[in-house]
């Protein structure tokens, strides 16, 4: 089977019913995409497939149609995608572990809305649990990169 | 991380050793009582030499033994040392350190002291001195109890200045140039004349040299780093997905293993039979360990799936199997012969109960709840014949190879543990349980390393979760004041329960069933907190704030309850009743940042409440804001003021008091563990939810800096949130909750 991560093509031999999350954490090596629960409620999955957020535990990798970005294919460090930018600037994570997933989701939500209100915010990243808390620096930090984006 | 593990300990036993070209310096000699008063809490007159700073060719390493679950404490630790060292935080290379004794907690030793007697009498001295010791025999390099800055200010600092003056003595040495014409910055000492060499240069030279012990530690005025904004060390990293925590880690040649134990916890299983999982692709073998079977793959989702598919015969769980049962047996235990402290008892209660015309009672509960750090708990262990190695995040390193050296019948010193990143703890990786169950693995599959992963399921469900606990009050009023308050609290022991699974007993009384509550800076005329240690029930374990995370609600609802019956303002009789100055200043910021002017309760739907918990030393007042609306409680705003003695980093500062007001406010409003025979109802995020960003209001924070200690804040933020979210609902809407969660009673927006 062959999937498109982040620019590259790759081939993998997996049974079709195996997670994207799976595929890319454990066959890919790829583990900047996180495993929080299995059952899309925390979105510490989040990857975009042809742009648009996706909960990759929930995706069947026979299911996959388009090419795949990860947290990696986003930004790099030397590379900084403007949301990572500001996440840095606003020094957002505590633990961390949410924080791909919460960057993919508001990547997601800017690229569609660059301009978002405090309730489009809670509608595209609710779906995205932080349990250390960091909600109240994700908001500042999406209003900033919003800001950047606006502007670049 | 984890180079040091070629260092063995012994060379960090003398002052200043040569390593493989570089030099590693000890903070200070640990000795008498009398001969370093930083050390006072240590003084039993052994010597030993704490080492937190590495030099050699290739950089510079400070050691931060307290583990980082994310709360940024590599960070604080690095720019503590790196504050009196003059290098650069960017400059530095961090390391976790081997376990060690050297790394021992005396602040989490004092902490335990605290439990057991009133402050600062001499009992209390003592009682530091005894646990300090017994700490530091049994080498307890434990991170908790908001310890890891009260431990560190001094300790940390001291290692950076000895470093630094024995790198200006070497220097010295080599030039001729005379000691106080040398200066350092950014971790080069510079001559008169401009030119500067290296610390890597001197390392050599330093290693030859006795570090001086009394160096005198920069003044406030002096420093650079703390109290000033600083970047995280590992910010880039988790911002761009290349920070690996311990689930990410791999070593070669390693398998996957999930695990599948009797969902009724700690019960036995009977018989299982495996073989529609063994025909699965990529399933390896099943195998029987305690309680369970765990499944090797060559994949972690195969391995869940293959668990899945074993069939069970299970035995029932060793505690009662109904929730009914366990509230029974709280309810059971107020009585003299389940009691186990009485450390505040002013006035007399009783004469002044039997005078009221009347009494004000209630009964609090508070449940079970799960830590359910985002990341599920994993280890990697490969036992070989005569070593082992592990690699995973966890806050008892020492505890990890004591555990891992007896299930491979080696010595613990043969163990090597890698100290891994934390996606989360809250108290989680306090307990060793999945290296333990990774070992019983590997110990099966020698020389293969074994990665276990805990499926979401597994980990909320044989989580030790949270003590249950329930408190009763009585008081009276008298004219418009708080006149009598008493508080008895009853849950089993987390303490025992804990460290029972070490196999250690802790003597006395458990102080954590009355924390955040009999030492609370108020004056009340008649005032008794008394603890009651009811059995044992289900496996328990410290959850963020541990006692505090239910008697700050118990104590500060019972108190509304009796100011709002004497008719008073909830912040103005707290202040009035209040005997502590840096507890007062506390309340007073929070009224003056919320602009309080009373609870509202104005019939369009808005309250405030408010509280105030001391828990860890820390004296955390918050004011919480809420509406009531069709849809729901909707909490709009929070202000929150804490007394810390010193802010060491105003961002990691903010961050984490959001964080801790966050956390309690969402497992207040909609968590809890239960059991139904025996089985945990909660296993996923589905039904154990805590806040989104939906609900998530704005929060305003600040740190007051009038104490003379320096404090943590990783918990006491999470105390006085869910008694400051209840007095607000009672204002908004009339309703007085006394049970957590309170999603039970009423609706969140
Ligand atoms: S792991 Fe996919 S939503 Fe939680
Ligand atoms: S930063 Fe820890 S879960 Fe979000």
């Amino acid at each position: 089977m062959r999937l498109t991560v982040n620019g590259t093509s790759r081939e993998v031999d997996v049974e079709p019913d195996m997670p994207l999350l799976w595929v890319l954490r454990d066959e890919l090596g790829i583990t900047g995409v996180k495993y929080g629960c299995g059952i899309a409620q925390c979105g510490a999955c989040t990857v975009h497939v042809d742009g648009i957020p996706v909960r990759s535990c929930q995706l069947a990798v026979g299911d996959l149609e388009g090419a795949v970005t990860t947290i990696e294919g986003l930004g790099t460090p030397g590379s900084l995608h403007a949301v990572q930018a500001a996440w840095i600037e606003h020094q957002v994570a505590q633990c961390g572990y949410c924080q791909s997933g919460q960057i993919m989701s508001a990547a997601a939500l800017l690229a569609e809305n660059s301009n978002p209100s405090d309730a489009d915010i809670d509608d595209a990243m609710s779906g995205n649990l932080c349990r250390c808390g960091t909600y109240p620096r994700i908001r500042e930090a999406i209003k900033a990169a919003a800001l950047t984006l606006r502007s670049a | 991380m984890g180079r040091l593990k070629t260092i063995t300990r012994r060379s960090f036993l003398i002052g200043s050793v040569a390593i493989a070209g570089g030099v590693a310096f000890g903070a200070y000699v640990v000795a008498t009582p009398h001969a370093n008063p930083l050390l006072e809490a240590a003084g039993d007159g052994e010597a030993a030499i704490t080492p937190y700073v590495l030099i050699n060719a290739s950089g510079i390493t400070l050691i931060t033994p307290r583990a980082d679950k994310g709360q940024g404490a590599y960070s604080v630790q690095a720019a503590l040392i790196a504050e009196e060292l003059d290098v650069e935080l960017d400059q530095i290379n961090i390391d976790p350190g081997p376990p060690s004794p050297a790394y021992w907690n005396t602040a989490l030793a004092d902490e335990a002291a605290a439990f057991i007697v009133p402050s600062g009498g001499v009992a209390e001295r003592t009682a530091h001195g005894v646990l300090s010791a017994v700490m530091k025999t049994i080498g307890m390099q434990i991170t908790g109890g908001s310890t890891t800055v009260p431990d560190g200010f001094i300790k940390l600092r001291q290692a950076g200045a000895a470093a630094r003056e024995t790198l200006k003595m070497a220097a010295a040495r080599e030039t001729g140039i005379a000691m106080a014409e040398l200066r350092t910055e950014a971790g080069r000492v510079i001559l008169p004349d401009g030119s500067s060499l290296s610390y890597m240069e001197l390392a050599p030279a330093a290693a030859r040299i006795t570090p001086p012990q009394d160096i005198a530690l920069r003044g406030p005025s002096e420093w650079r780093l703390i109290g000033k904004p600083m970047r995280r060390i590992d910010i880039v990293a988790k911002s761009t997905g290349t920070q690996s925590y311990g689930i990410d880690h791999a070593v070669d040649g390693m398998v996957h293993a999930a695990i599948v134990l009797n969902p009724a916890q700690g019960g036995p299983m009977n018989g299982f039979d495996a073989s529609e999982a063994l025909a699965m692709r990529g399933v390896k073998d099943v195998l029987q360990i305690t309680g369970g079977v765990a499944v090797i793959a060559d994949n972690t989702w195969r391995a869940f799936q293959a668990g899945q598919a074993v069939r069970f015969d299970w035995g029932p769980a060793p505690f009662p199997a109904t929730m009914d049962q366990h509230w029974d047996t709280l309810s059971g235990s107020f009585t003299g012969e389940f009691e186990d402290s009485r450390q505040r008892d002013d006035g007399d209660v009783d004469i002044s109960f039997a005078e009221a015309p009347g009494l004000v009672s209630a009964e609090y509960r508070a449940p079970y709840l799960a830590h359910a750090p985002l990341e599920p708990l994993s280890a990697i262990v490969r036992i070989d014949t005569d070593a082992a190695e592990v690699w995973t995040g966890t806050q008892v390193p020492r505890f990890v190879q004591t555990n891992v050296g007896k299930i491979a019948g080696i010595d613990p010193d043969q163990v090597t543990v890698h100290a891994l990143y934390m996606g989360g703890s809250f108290g989680h990786r306090l307990e060793d349980e999945v290296v333990k169950q990774a070992a019983e693995i590997a110990v099966k599959l020698k020389g293969t390393p074994v990665k276990l992963t805990y499926s979401r399921e597994q980990d909320m469900t044989h989580d030790f979760p949270r003590q249950i606990a329930m408190a009763r009050m009585r008081g009276v009023v008298r004219n418009g004041q708080v006149e009598s308050y008493e508080l008895g609290i009853a849950m089993p022991s987390v303490v025992m329960s804990q460290m029972g699974r070490q196999g250690m007993s802790v003597p006395g009384a458990d102080s954590q069933i009355v924390a955040g509550a009999w030492d609370q800076p108020f004056a009340i005329p008649h005032h008794r907190v008394t603890g009651y240690r009811a059995l044992q029930l289900a496996p328990i374990s410290s959850w963020r704030s541990v006692g505090a995370s239910t008697n700050g609600f118990f104590y500060n609802a019972g108190l509304d309850e009796l100011i709002y019956e004497a008719g008073a303002d909830p912040l103005a009789e707290r202040i009035r009743l209040c005997n502590d100055d840096n507890a007062r200043k506390v309340l007073e910021a929070v009224g003056e940042m919320s602009g309080w002017d009373g609870a509202l309760g104005d019939g369009r739907g808005r309250g405030r409440g408010v509280a105030l918990t001391q828990s860890f030393g820390v004296h955390c007042a918050e004011v919480v804001e809420v509406t009531s609306t069709e849809a729901g409680i909707r909490i709009d705003k929070v202000w929150v003021a804490a007394e810390v003695g010193t802010v060491i980093d105003p961002v990691n500062f903010d961050n984490l008091v959001k964080g801790g007001v966050i956390f309690g406010l969402g497992h207040a409003m909609n968590c809890e563990i239960t059991y139904t025979d025996g089985i945990a109802d909660q296993s996923n995020f589905d039904a154990f939810e805590g806040m989104r960003m939906h609900q998530c209001p704005a929060i305003e924070v600040r740190g007051l800096e009038n104490g003379a200690r320096v404090l943590g804040i990783g918990e006491p933020p999470v105390p006085p949130a869910a008694p400051a979210l209840a007095g607000a609902i009672f204002a908004a809407t009339g309703i007085r909750l006394r049970e957590m969660p309170f999603s039970k009673f009423v609706d969140f927006a």
